[in-house]
């Protein structure tokens, strides 16, 4: 197999982008030119010292990393074991969404992209993509479910401040598929000048080894962080919370072959995984192919996909990055699940036991707590993906 | 030979070559559509497999796919409707979808009853030729079906000559790269049949997106062996009159010289 990387294992992925049996690139013609060019390309850039150096300086001066490791005292006492929160949350934006909106705006110059488009579910991805753009002095346009405009009202408001276009997606469910399908589409109308800066490990082969690169950041830090702390580089246990998958993606990430660490991820089970309201696509999905890559995917037995739920905008998504799908099926990650009311359980727990408001995805991710056995001697490292800002009115009317 | 090779053999010049989504606008009426279709002069059908997330088409198409999906159509029901169909329409007939649902349907069990019920090809845009290469060429040969791949203005000489000698049946000329039913900037698109025109390719060619009436189809015809007519037609029967009727005004109002402007 012709393999273009220098750190190659199986979860890496191969030429054609698979991860073992999921990825590669299923595009349309009109849009191969953009992909070929990005693929051929993204190494190169990414492997060079003057855009490394402009990535490490924008991640430092700009987003305000490193983001602290931060020892759950109270937390760590409840549930009898370690826990540390990799605080993503203080991200510039909120959330882990700007690292690799900060890379991908990089790419974009390089490549001559003058036009930036974007979906988003939470609006987290869209304000990181607006927060860039304005940066740069780029065109921003964000594709936003209909739906979720309406849930995430105060992150449209951030966008439109920042000079962003946010153009609401009114077909299907409304939410994050239709938005990342109205953002192809555009790509396709214009094909010359714009560049798509998808926001999690999804898409077309390269997205999500690209994606899944600048966010690796957080495993990095993670490492030399829970080193100082412990004098061990490795936890025992990971947990992200997962809709396409970039956070996890990036906590998972340098610890992929390291198979003492535990990783461990958690969607969206909606109102119950058998409700026929959930976007637990690990439970519930099967191979198919959306926007661009093979992956588990909720769809009926005619391969129509099927409508995702989740109270959070950002998990509520049908399918999962093919890098998930692989660490799912060969069983290096444990695929859990979190319903609405348990996430906003945890949401309320962390906020009253550590001072920490967590954004609905991100309480996916703390639920889990509750579900398994720790000990003392565990060192369990969770991503804090995101603040709670976004979600106070849900908070509000749900929590009263 | 197929239908299909057969068409391009006796026509090589104005191939009308219809889209219509299965299942619309009535789940029954796909047959009815076909046979309005050969009666009133079409040389070729594209028949569309309803999908959630058609990504390379615009909101026409789009609505009369969901529409479709919501009347009950699947790969499975249409199957059962195109069982016999071949003892009313002698037109070739191609299918065009995506691959998630025929992936789920099991790629060889499609093709092989598609080919049992009479179709003669495949466009299927999201399957790219890295894929179709390594994967599925041989099963569409050994069911004897065209496989026809889309070209658009950016796609370079090289892969133009590669998908010529990978396609039978027909290549689908992309008028620019657009979404179905966009609007077209005229200049571009002749400058680009222009140089496909030069290229001498071994495979006739069709232009789609953005064809909706006699000009369009005129302007395509000029540098090609025809063209592909899908939204225009669709938007015509969301008119809701009959479609036997809906269907001559449309196709008349492209062909007939007679009742230029």
């Amino acid at each position: 197999m012709n393999k273009s990387t220098n750190s190659i294992s199986e979860f890496h992925p191969d030429h054609h982008g698979y991860y073992g049996m999921f990825g590669g690139a299923f595009i349309p013609e009109m849009l191969y030119r953009n992909v070929e060019e990005l693929r051929t390309q993204y190494l190169q850039h990414m492997n060079d010292a003057s855009f490394q150096k402009d990535f490490q300086d924008l991640l430092r001066d700009f987003v305000g990393r490193p983001t602290p490791l931060f020892y759950a005292k109270r937390l760590s006492e409840k549930y009898g074991t370690q826990i540390w929160l990799k605080r993503e949350d203080l991200c510039h934006t909120g959330a882990h969404k700007v690292n690799n909106t900060v890379g991908q705006i990089l790419m974009a110059e390089r490549l001559g992209k003058k036009r930036i488009i974007a979906e988003t579910g939470a609006g987290q991805h869209g304000v990181a993509t607006a927060t860039v753009c304005a940066l740069k002095g780029l065109e921003c346009i964000v594709y936003m479910g209909e739906k979720d405009m309406q849930r995430q009202a105060p992150n449209v408001a951030r966008m439109r401040m920042m000079g962003a276009k946010v153009v609401p997606a009114t077909s299907g469910s409304k939410t994050l598929k239709d938005a990342t399908n109205e953002a192809i589409r555009d790509w396709i109308n214009h094909p010359e000048d714009t560049h798509y800066i998808i926001g999690s490990v999804v898409g077309p082969h390269p997205y999500p080894d690209m994606v899944a690169r600048f966010q690796s950041v957080i495993s990095e830090e993670i490492k030399w962080q829970l080193k100082d702390a412990t004098g061990n580089e490795e936890p025992t246990h990971v947990i992200a919370c997962v809709g396409g998958g970039s956070n996890a993606a990036g906590a998972f990430y340098h610890f992929l072959e390291s198979v003492s660490v535990e990783l461990i991820a958690v969607e969206a089970a909606g109102e119950g995984v058998d409700s026929g309201k959930s976007a637990a696509t690990t439970a519930l999905g099967t191979p198919g192919i959306l926007h661009g890559s093979k992956s588990l995917l909720m769809q009926t037995a005619d391969g129509q996909v099927v409508e995702p739920h989740s109270i959070s905008a950002g998990l509520d998504y049908p399918g999962i990055g093919p890098l998930h799908a692989h660490l799912h099926t060969s069983k290096r990650g444990k695929y859990l699940h979190a319903t609405d009311e348990e996430a906003l359980e945890a949401a309320s727990e962390l906020s009253r036991t550590e001072g920490i408001i967590p954004a609905l995805e991100t309480a996916h991710a703390f639920a889990v707590l509750k579900k398994m056995q720790w000990k003392p001697s565990d060192r369990v490292v969770i991503c804090l993906s995101g603040r709670g800002d976004k979600d106070l009115a849900t908070y509000m009317e749900k929590l009263k | 030979m197929n239908r299909l090779e057969n068409l391009f053999q006796n026509k090589s010049k104005r191939v009308l070559n219809m889209y219509c989504t299965a299942g619309f606008p009535e789940l029954n009426s796909t047959l009815e559509v076909m046979r309005s279709l050969q009666r009133h002069g079409a040389d070729l059908i594209e028949l569309g497999m309803p999908y959630s997330d058609p990504l390379a088409d615009g909101p026409v198409i789009q609505e009369s796919s969901a529409k479709a999906i919501a009347n009950g159509m699947t790969i499975q029901v249409l199957f059962e409707q195109l069982k016999n169909f071949r003892n009313e329409i002698s037109l070739p007939v191609i299918l065009m979808g995506y691959m998630n649902p025929v992936l789920q349907y099991g790629f060889e069990k499609f093709c092989a009853d598609a080919a049992a019920c009479g179709i003669d090809g495949l466009i299927l845009p999201d399957l790219p030729e890295y894929e179709y290469e390594k994967f599925y060429a041989p099963i569409l040969k050994q069911n004897n079906l065209s496989f026809t791949f889309l070209i658009t203005p950016e796609t370079s000489a090289e892969r133009i000559q590669k998908f010529d000698a990978l396609s039978s049946g027909f290549l689908y000329a992309v008028s620019s790269s657009a979404t179905t039913g966009s609007q077209q900037n005229n200049d571009g698109v002749e400058a680009y049949l222009k140089r496909l025109q030069s290229m001498k390719l071994n495979n006739p060619a069709l232009v789609g997106f953005g064809i909706k009436d006699k000009a369009s189809f005129n302007r395509a015809c000029t540098y090609t062996n025809g063209a592909i007519i899908g939204t225009a037609y669709i938007q015509a029967l969301n008119q809701g009159k009959s479609i036997d009727e809906t269907t001559h005004v449309f196709i008349t109002s492209i062909t007939n010289n007679q009742y230029l402007f």
